[in-house]
């Protein structure tokens, strides 16, 4: 025995529907008391493999392991994963108390005992004495609450989240974000969560995977795929991302240099794909790196460097942006630094801009 | 324009209240009135309550009374238990195409009358029918079988006539049930016959309320399949009113009956909503 048993294994799991395959041969390992995310576009295949884990779905092929056993054999009432569903499904004809003790009735506890665990797991979400209180008198973090302690008390291996967040406002679902982070650490429980809304993945989990058609992309903790993305897909769903499609025209091992279609020279590197002078490649810089100024001897330091002017000011508080307008007419999205110096900027401002080449990640174009 | 608001209000209202008072209100208080009246002697009448005493009084008015309300429970439940699954087939299970064609299949003996409907059942159960020639030619039966003018034949009736009253009401409330929170109750180790009992019937409470409503009223009123199918210890109460207006031409009884069934619907209702806890604007609105 060198490492502890995984909470949940997915071994080459496939779902076809009819000609279509919705989960095209995935395998991960959730290790006890995680928080794992499968991050990407809706239809990209997430809620099959959270339905096929809950148990609505047969897989095609594959196995399923909690704790080290197939469940594939067992029904969805017997198997120790329960879900919090996308909008939640509290049901509307009992009380919180009796929504919340739902579960526990079904497995025949005593009266006496679901009082007190029901009462336990109400202050354990911070909201002691609603038993008595109908759904619909609750508030949308409320709800979402309750949800999750109607699962909890059943003690499941693993918690299985539906883009819980999905139905609230935006307020509150970065409060909730920070919540259930905190649920999770609070119950001890391995959590696998599915959401296309990149920011709710990328802060609350410990590792993520990204999907696309079927498929995982990338698989690794949130500053894995923001700084070290591994195919065009991820760069471009995790984070913003400027991208130019070119041609290499010179590459030493991982440094390249690009000339993009629109006549733009960029430094990028491509740390562990092959990509020779002469092919096609795409290149993306996150806004966040790179660097405004109005003098370029700030910049001399960069392998990169564009002067330009500003074509649009996106301002939105600490996501504020640039829009730069180079000579060639390319526009490239930059951050707004809000320390003050460029509070004055305005449209049709002369700027200088500019990256070191390792915040360039290049990626083959696919041929067709 | 607040003059024209009002014109307008009026003009929409004209109907509902021409209906409701020349064909509810008026015809009402005019038989309870009847109702009152007692026959003394040829066109001598006095005011009193001998013509409810006498159906209280008379075996047989009672008991084809009580009778009536019981069949038309019992075909209630019966209509329930069938539609029940069906509904819930059709709303739940099937998908697309098939949930149109199943809800038109129910439909479609509606589009006949009343009375084709019932004639129908007669061509398949009565001596000659099709029903006891297919047992002759099977050998299970020697000779011709009568399955009408019995009690049971006239339930299929009841029942076969009801089932669209009780099947739209329970398709519409089931309809409005999330998929997601019968999979919660799976998901929270609910069986199926738990979860039917705590979450899919609680919620399509209304519907089996006012579907049941609905049965009951026109079990309860109808004539022409008690007539038809029922045989001659089948007596339905609305057959006595007929008969003592058409047949008896005593008006004055027939009015007292009338009453008599209106008071009892109206009961009946009340105390089932009462036991289920429903009020009339949830199960309606």
């Amino acid at each position: 025995m060198t490492t502890p048993m995984p909470d949940l294994e997915c071994d080459a799991l496939t779902k076809r529907f009819g000609s279509a395959t919705a989960v095209d041969n995935v395998s991960f390992t959730v290790p006890a008391g995680s928080f794992f995310s499968i991050l990407g576009p809706s239809g990209c295949g997430k809620t099959t493999i959270m339905r096929m884990i809950a148990g609505f779905l047969e897989p095609s092929s594959g196995d399923i392991r909690i704790k080290g056993r197939s469940v594939l054999d067992v029904p969805p009432n017997k198997r120790p994963v329960n879900m919090v569903f996308q909008h939640l499904a509290l049901f509307p004809m009992m009380n919180i108390a009796d929504n919340i003790g739902y579960g526990l009735r079904r497995k025949g506890m005593a009266k006496a005992e679901i009082a007190r665990k029901v009462d336990e797991a109400l202050d354990r979400i911070g909201l002691p004495g609603i038993g008595a209180r109908q759904v619909d008198e609750l508030s949308g973090g409320q709800k979402q609450r309750v949800a999750i302690a109607r699962c909890m008390v059943l003690e499941p291996d693993v918690l299985l989240l539906d883009e819980p967040l999905g139905a609230l406002d935006l307020k509150l679902r970065e409060h909730m974000k920070v919540e259930l982070k905190a649920l999770q650490a609070a119950f001890d429980t391995t959590f696998v969560y599915i959401t296309h809304d990149q920011s709710e993945a990328l802060v609350m989990s410990d590792r993520i995977a990204v999907m696309n058609a079927g498929r995982f992309e990338q698989m690794g903790t949130a500053r894995d795929l923001y700084y070290r993305p591994q195919t065009a897909f991820v760069a471009g769903f995790v984070g913003d991302a400027n991208r130019w499609q070119g041609r290499v025209t010179r590459a030493e091992g991982e440094a390249l240099e690009v000339k993009t279609d629109g006549g733009l020279i960029l430094r990028a590197i491509s740390p562990g794909r092959k990509l020779p002078v002469g092919d096609r490649a795409e290149v993306f810089v996150r806004p966040e790196a790179i660097r405004l100024a109005e003098d370029s001897a700030q910049l001399s330091h960069f392998d990169t460097q564009i002067s330009g002017h500003v074509a649009t000011i996106l301002f939105n508080g600490a996501a504020s942006r640039v829009i730069v307008m180079d000579a060639t007419g390319a526009e490239i999205e930059v951050a707004l630094p809000q320390s003050g110096e460029f509070a004055h900027l305005t449209r049709g401002a002369g700027v200088h801009i500019g990256w070191s080449g390792d915040q360039g990640n290049a990626f083959a174009v696919a041929r067709p | 324009m607040r003059a024209g608001q009002k014109l307008g209000l009026i003009l929409l209202l004209t109907p509902l209240l021409l209906w409701l008072s020349l064909l509810i209100i008026i015809p009402h208080i005019d038989l309870f009135l009847l109702s009152l009246r007692e026959r003394v002697g040829v066109r001598q009448y006095e005011t009193g309550l001998a013509n409810y005493t006498t159906i209280l009084t008379e075996p047989l008015y009672m008991v084809t009374f009580a009778r009536t309300a019981m069949m038309s429970i019992l075909a209630t439940v019966l209509t329930l238990l069938i539609a029940f699954p069906v509904s819930y087939y059709i709303a739940k299970m099937a998908r697309g195409r098939a949930r149109s064609v199943l809800f038109l299949m129910c439909l479609v003996p509606f589009w006949v009358s009343e009375l084709v409907r019932t004639f129908g059942w007669m061509i398949l159960l009565r001596e000659s029918g099709v029903i006891s020639g297919l047992l002759q030619w099977a050998g299970l039966a020697a000779g011709p079988v009568e399955m009408l003018y019995n009690d049971a034949a006239m339930m299929v009736g009841l029942v076969y006539t009801s089932m669209l009253f009780m099947v739209v009401p329970l398709v519409t409330t089931l309809d409005s049930l999330d998929d997601a929170v019968i999979e919660a109750g799976y998901d929270l180790g609910g069986s199926g016959p738990s979860i039917l009992r705590e979450i899919v019937i609680p919620h399509a409470m209304p519907g089996i309320v006012s579907g049941s409503i609905v049965v009951f009223m026109l079990s309860l009123g109808n004539y022409l399949t008690p007539t038809m199918l029922g045989g001659k210890d089948s007596l339905w109460f609305t057959q006595m009113i007929y008969s003592q207006f058409i047949v008896r031409f005593n008006w004055e009884l027939g009015a007292a009956f009338g009453f008599m069934l209106l008071i009892l619907s109206s009961l009946i209702v009340w105390a089932v909503l009462r036991l289920t806890g429903q009020t009339l604007e949830k199960t309606m609105g």
